[in-house]
């Protein structure tokens, strides 16, 4: 027996239809209202699944975005903070080395005035006069004589003496204010050292000055990241993006100095570590090559961390100042018998080079006269063998920026993450929301006909009991209304407000 | 400091420890055909030679030995070379090497009985004892064996991790005439060598070299 012949109840294939179709359409007209409520409470558990994890999602980007701004302002404080101390720094080495000099200044200053003050003493001297009784001889060489020889010699000889005299006096008179224009000139110089130092004193005092003012700056910056202003906020997350990027292009450079590097060391370390021993399926020769780059990107952190450029290890920039200088000392010389080492290795690279290509050639049966055998290549190798590991260590700066810019953006990224994830947890629970109504009154579609009937069957027989019905309706309708999630929008509005 | 350079010291300790130096490197043992009239392609095995030379690394080991009436013997072994792991040393030897072969090469003369399954004996034998990570025998031959008077050579071969490839198998006047005799006596190979656990192939274009050592 098949299922066709199951299905055949009556003989006119027909009717055994109609008669199967009326059978489904009463059993689902039966079942509508628990199918209803199935298909509703189902996608209302969906959406409310995808609404409560969407706001957890939300939530749990919310904390990010907060923690996210906790770590860019802790970044732009700290930032902050080392400009300030960089310009105390400054302020400190400028004023103790100016008040260092100021008793010198002082002193000197002192010593000037006091030699100007001897000097204008000296200069302000009255010229010898000419002496008291000169006014008396002067009466008597005046007195006009009557011819009287002997009192005419005399006179004339008090008038000649008189005459003498007064040309004594100019002469003296002169060469006093000679002597004192020399003072005068020699003042000069005094003056203007004067001057000097005073000079020095007004722009070391104007320097002051301006850095006073960078720093009032800096303050009015500090205090507006402490304050957590939206401005400051987004001026730093901005300026970390950018740091991110530059720091990343940096990088990239900086590894392709490390592979041209690696390439020019990895052949000859197999003269030193041989070329025939592997570390997994990595030649040793390679890793030797591998390890001594980073050896050197290690030592330059170091160094950098030693002259607190770069903050990576706290446990080195608190060092105190004689351990960093002897960090500084051994970095330094451990960089610079590795750039040695590196150089040896670029030359013996050009001699293993040149060994293989007179082997291809012997090899392939050339002569081997057309080998070029230029130092250029060689010196060339050499140099930047030399060059390249401290061009290296110089890679810690844009590390430990692109290393504290990446928190900052792998955060933005986090949140930008989790808020995509929230959207589409609640598109979601929406869609599956929606689409159980659908499947509802698909379903009412599907029955139409026995409600229809139902319809026409309650209007005819309940005819007075209009009202009733109505209110029935009405009421049936809340519940639909209710149903249909209205309820929900309501509060998803008001979380919304919320 | 002091604690960064022991780990440093420990880490250079533990990865020589850790070195590997046998299973990357390669060990080929190459058989050449002086029967005959194969003689006369000892010319193109000369160049295989020279590719081997420049294909081989710091490491790997290199023997070229005569098929003759009795290969199974130290005598047949031309020329042996294990290279050196530093590269400027390995060229050195490179380099004597080639001059050994071409001397073989320019005074070779040929045998009266080709004694192929001796030669991959002693090739093994030879292969074994250098412990190399990959093996390779290459038989520069027709693969037309003929044996003197009194020897036997039904040892199974034992070619575990070896492969054996056969260079310019050249078609014998009878294969022209019936194809079979060529095809069952390359056949006949394959089976010994795959019973001993070997991997055969066989390159007859020498243009092809390249795909040499590639793993199947």
């Amino acid at each position: 027996m098949t299922v066709a012949d199951l299905l055949q109840i009556t003989g006119n294939p027909y009717l055994s239809f109609l008669v199967w179709t009326v059978l489904l359409l009463t059993t689902l007209y039966f079942a509508r209202k628990p199918i209803h409520r199935t298909v509703m409470s189902f996608s209302k558990i969906i959406k409310n699944a995808m609404r409560l994890s969407s706001i957890s999602v939300l939530n749990a980007g919310e904390k990010l975005a907060q923690r996210n701004r906790e770590v860019l302002i802790s970044a732009g404080m700290e930032h902050t903070e080392r400009l300030l101390e960089r310009e105390f720094d400054r302020i400190t080495t400028a004023v103790t080395r100016d008040l260092d000099a100021y008793p010198s200044l002082h002193r000197n200053l002192a010593d000037l005035t006091t030699r100007l003050e001897e000097d204008y003493n000296e200069s302000a001297e009255v010229p010898p006069s000419l002496p008291t009784w000169m006014p008396i001889i002067e009466s008597i060489a005046k007195i006009k004589h009557s011819g009287d020889s002997m009192i005419a010699t005399m006179l004339g000889e008090i008038n000649k003496t008189l005459t003498q005299q007064h040309k004594t006096a100019i002469e003296e008179y002169r060469s006093s204010i000679a002597a004192r224009h020399i003072i005068m000139s020699k003042m000069l110089p005094y003056w203007r050292q004067v001057q000097k130092s005073l000079d020095s004193v007004g722009k070391t005092v104007t320097n002051l000055t301006v850095r006073a003012q960078t720093i009032d700056n800096y303050m009015e910056e500090y205090e507006k990241i402490r304050s957590q202003e939206d401005q400051a906020v987004r001026k730093l997350s901005s300026s970390s993006l950018t740091q991110f990027f530059i720091a990343g292009l940096v990088l990239l450079i900086a590894f392709g100095g490390a592979l041209i590097n690696f390439n020019l060391i990895a052949l000859p370390m197999s003269e030193m570590v041989g070329g025939a021993s592997y570390i997994g399926p990595y030649k040793t020769s390679d890793v030797a090559g591998l390890v001594i780059i980073l050896v050197e990107l290690t030592m330059g952190l170091f160094l950098l961390e030693s002259l607190r450029i770069t903050r990576l290890f706290p446990v080195i920039s608190s060092m105190d100042d004689k351990m960093r200088h002897r960090m500084i000392l051994i970095t330094v010389t451990i960089l610079i018998i590795l750039a040695g080492v590196e150089s040896a290795l670029a030359f013996m690279r050009d001699r293993i080079a040149y060994d293989l290509e007179a082997l291809r050639q012997t090899l392939a049966g050339v002569e081997q006269t057309a080998l070029l055998s230029s130092r250029i290549p060689t010196i060339g190798q050499m140099v930047m063998g030399f060059i390249l590991p401290f061009a290296l260590a110089f890679v810690a700066i844009p590390l430990e920026s692109f290393i504290t810019s990446s928190r900052t953006v792998l955060g933005i990224f986090g949140v930008g993450f989790l808020q995509t994830i929230s959207f589409l947890l609640r598109l979601l629970g929406t869609t599956s929301y929606f689409l159980g109504r659908f499947v509802v009154n698909a379903y009412d579609l599907v029955i139409f006909p026995t409600i229809w009937l139902e319809g026409a069957i309650t209007s005819s027989w309940h005819k007075t009991h209009t009202e009733i019905n109505q209110e029935d309706i009405r009421q049936s309708q809340d519940e639909e209304t209710d149903a249909d999630g209205l309820t929900d929008e309501r509060l998803h509005y008001k979380e919304q407000e919320q | 400091m002091r604690k960064l350079i022991t780990v440093l010291l420990l880490t250079v300790i533990m990865m020589y420890g850790c070195t590997d130096t046998k299973t990357h490197s390669k060990g080929v043992y190459m058989l050449l055909d002086t029967s005959g009239t194969y003689a006369i392609e000892l010319k193109k095995a000369q160049s295989i030679i020279n590719y081997l030379l420049g294909v081989l690394q710091p490491g790997d080991t290199l023997a070229v030995a005569r098929i003759d009436t009795g290969s199974f013997s130290e005598k047949d072994i031309i020329a042996t070379v294990n290279f050196d792991t530093r590269p400027s040393v390995s060229n050195r030897q490179k380099l004597v090497f080639q001059k050994t072969v071409n001397e073989f090469v320019a005074s070779v003369k040929s045998s009266p009985y080709t004694d192929i399954s001796g030669g991959v004996l002693q090739a093994i034998e030879h292969l074994n004892e250098a412990a190399s990570g990959q093996q390779y025998i290459l038989i520069f031959s027709d693969l037309k064996e003929e044996l003197a008077k009194g020897h036997i050579r039904d040892v199974p071969f034992q070619l575990s991790h070896c492969t054996v490839i056969a260079l310019n198998v050249t078609k014998l006047r009878t294969d022209i005439r019936d194809p079979k005799q060529y095809m069952e006596r390359v056949a006949e190979w394959q089976a010994k060598v795959e019973i001993g656990n070997g991997c055969w192939r066989v390159i007859n274009d020498l243009e092809r070299l390249d795909n040499l050592f590639t793993v199947r």
